[in-house]
């Protein structure tokens, strides 16, 4: 699903040049849910930016469903984003004046879904987040938790070949953090796949895969028997 | 701007964004407001303006004598100057394809004016029977002279309805009434009605009547005119001015005048007045303009502020909206059609409002030189597409901006 080859990416601070990305290779097939970890500062934020074409490597090679990612402009970029990737942030990044489900009809809109799909399918995603009875509550109106499921619900809805999420529990308490892995887990039973950054390590331990990521390289890329989040909810 | 989905969306914003969306409207609403009303009050000082001017026959010139002060072909300055008829004919014939209406006129003084016992103070001029129409004075009851009257020297007077009501006031009407002038009596046959009370405290009699009954000879006081109306307000300007010109050096010629003495004949006419006034009004007008020029300006700028703050409080809301798969221009559009479908509906609202107010109140105003102040429907529109097209132009370039900040950037924006 997603292969990367020898990726570089550093950044100009000053006169300085920080090199953030000292070229990674490392494929994830389709159904899979890897955990990226390490500490600050070890790229892992730039890794997700670059696979979630927010940034964009200086050199390497990127192919995301079999489709080469480069060359892009805001444009092309915004296509690929809303046709293959779904995001989870850790600040959530739900629009606040947006009821829960606007906020998860969004995607479709840029989509070009009719209004009408656009609701009975942000419904839909809602109900599986166990949300559908606070369908048309403003974010402010909702605890961490449930904002956070909004937003997987948001990810789910345009039907993305990845969902990329981004510290997804950083926000939230441990009992939160766990309920929010479950939701992720039962996503991926369903055959989703999807890449986690986290620093936490019970949270990394509940995908199926590591890599680990140290000042820009990659030291560790290892199989993990899943922890289910279900046992601590 | 038919898609329909981009409308329920620019809809769904604005109604959870009423301040804000209420805000840019007000300032819009407001300047289209302030420039109409005040083009409107520039118009109806015009219309004022020339009201007042449309009192007095309004292209009416006039000749009075005065007294040389300039040494002339031998004739010493100081020479107190003196109308005849035979100036009024000469002129009347010369200048007979330029003139419309014209009298001569002469005061009658130093006599005596009984209603029975009771002696009036009004003054009496002696005319000619167009005089009426160069005063523009309307006859409330009965005739005014005629030219049997002058062709007949006959004792007849038309007086101001100001006298009737002061003097005549225990008979029906003063017409058929005898006033004696100076022993002689002379029968009332009409009632004149004048703008001012002033002008209504006069008696006519006809001027055969005041140069022979009282000792006039030939002199008269004034020469009236009136001229016919061009076809536009700068002709008759050019007209009255030209026929001035012609006037004032026959009469400098007639009498031996110093052609640059201003004080010996003085030819007055009331387009050349209102001229001034016009380009008065003009002036004001710009002035008008300029002030609601400058409130455009600043409706402009308070609306491109706001779109300012509007794109900068949206940062993150774009960022958010590019990462589910907006693509720039989309940002963009959804930003300027939301300000130009405000910057219209408030546009317009302002529009409405601020013509409405004239058209309700305009008619009612009574204040001198200000009458029934309205404004050119088409000037008004075009000013509100001005404010639109300014405030998506203003509106553009941060959204343009914002469109374009790197997505991760605009995410981390709190």
């Amino acid at each position: 699903m997603i292969e990367i080859n020898n990726l570089h990416k550093s950044y100009k601070m000053g006169a300085n040049s920080l090199h953030v990305l000292k070229g990674l290779n490392f494929s994830i097939k389709e159904g899979e849910l890897v955990a990226i970890m390490g500490s600050s500062g070890s790229g892992k934020s730039t890794l997700l930016n670059i696979l979630g074409m927010l940034d964009e490597a200086d050199s390497g090679e990127y192919t995301l469903d079999g489709v080469p990612i480069k060359n892009l402009n805001e444009t092309k970029a915004a296509k690929y984003r809303n046709k293959f990737l779904g995001f989870i942030f850790q600040s959530f990044n739900l629009i606040n004046y947006k009821s829960a489900m606007e906020n998860v009809a969004l995607p479709l809109y840029y989509q070009k879904v009719p209004r009408k799909q656009r609701e009975e399918k942000a419904i839909k995603y809602l109900s599986q987040v166990g949300l559908k009875e606070w369908a048309h509550h403003l974010p402010n109106e909702l605890s961490g938790g449930q904002k956070q499921r909004v937003a997987i619900a948001r990810a789910m809805a345009a039907e993305p070949k990845v969902l990329l999420a981004d510290e997804p529990t950083g926000a939230l308490d441990s009992k939160t953090s766990y309920e929010v892995m479950d939701l992720i887990q039962k996503i991926n039973d369903d055959g989703n796949t999807i890449l986690v950054v986290t620093h936490e390590e019970d949270i990394a331990h509940m995908c199926k895969r590591i890599v680990h990521l140290k000042d820009g390289v990659i030291v560790e890329d290892k199989k993990v028997d899943q922890v289910r989040a279900s046992q601590y909810v | 701007m038919l898609d329909i989905e981009r409308w329920q969306e620019i809809f769904d914003t604005i109604r959870k964004n009423k301040l804000r969306t209420f805000l840019t409207g007000l300032s819009v609403a407001s300047g289209i407001f302030i420039l109409v009303i005040l083009l409107g009050f520039g118009e109806g000082f015009k219309n004022g303006i020339e009201n007042e001017f449309a009192q007095d026959a309004a292209t009416s010139v006039w000749v009075w004598p005065g007294t040389t002060t300039k040494e002339f072909k031998g004739l010493n300055p100081g020479r107190v100057i003196e109308l005849r008829n035979s100036d009024y004919e000469y002129s009347s014939q010369l200048l007979n394809d330029q003139i419309e209406l014209s009298s001569p006129r002469i005061f009658v003084r130093n006599v005596s004016v009984n209603y029975g016992n009771e002696a009036l103070v009004y003054g009496v001029q002696g005319v000619s029977y167009q005089f009426q129409r160069i005063e523009n004075a309307t006859m409330s009851d009965g005739r005014f002279l005629n030219y049997q009257d002058e062709q007949n020297t006959a004792k007849v007077a038309v007086i101001g309805n100001k006298i009737a009501k002061d003097v005549f006031h225990e008979v029906d009407t003063p017409i058929g009434e005898f006033i004696d002038i100076s022993g002689i009596p002379f029968k009332i046959v009409g009632l004149f009605g004048e703008t001012e009370d002033r002008e209504e405290e006069r008696i006519f009699i006809p001027i055969t009547t005041a140069q022979r009954v009282f000792n006039g000879g030939d002199k008269v006081n004034n020469l009236a005119y009136t001229l016919p109306m061009a076809n536009d307000f700068d002709e008759a300007v050019a007209n009255s001015v030209k026929f001035k010109s012609t006037l004032l050096r026959n009469l400098q010629l007639a009498h031996t005048i110093a052609p640059d003495d201003t004080n010996a004949v003085f030819v007055w006419s009331a387009l050349e007045e209102a001229k001034r006034f016009y380009s008065l009004t003009d002036n004001i007008k710009l002035f008008f303009w300029f002030v609601g020029v400058c409130t455009i300006i600043a409706g402009v700028v308070g609306v491109s502020n706001i779109m300012l703050i509007v794109v900068r409080e949206r940062t993150k809301e774009i960022g958010i909206r590019k990462a589910l798969g907006a693509k720039p221009w989309s940002i963009v559009g959804m930003i300027l059609h939301e300000s130009v479908f405000i910057t219209a509906i408030s546009g317009f609202a302002g529009l409405i409002l601020s013509m409405g107010l004239l058209e309700i109140l305009g008619p009612h105003i009574e204040v001198d030189y200000v009458l029934n102040p309205s404004v050119n429907f088409q000037v008004a529109v075009s000013t509100v597409f001005v404010l639109i097209f300014a405030g998506a132009v203003a509106g553009f370039f941060p959204a343009w901006r914002a469109a374009n900040i790197h997505t991760i950037d605009a995410l981390r924006d709190e």
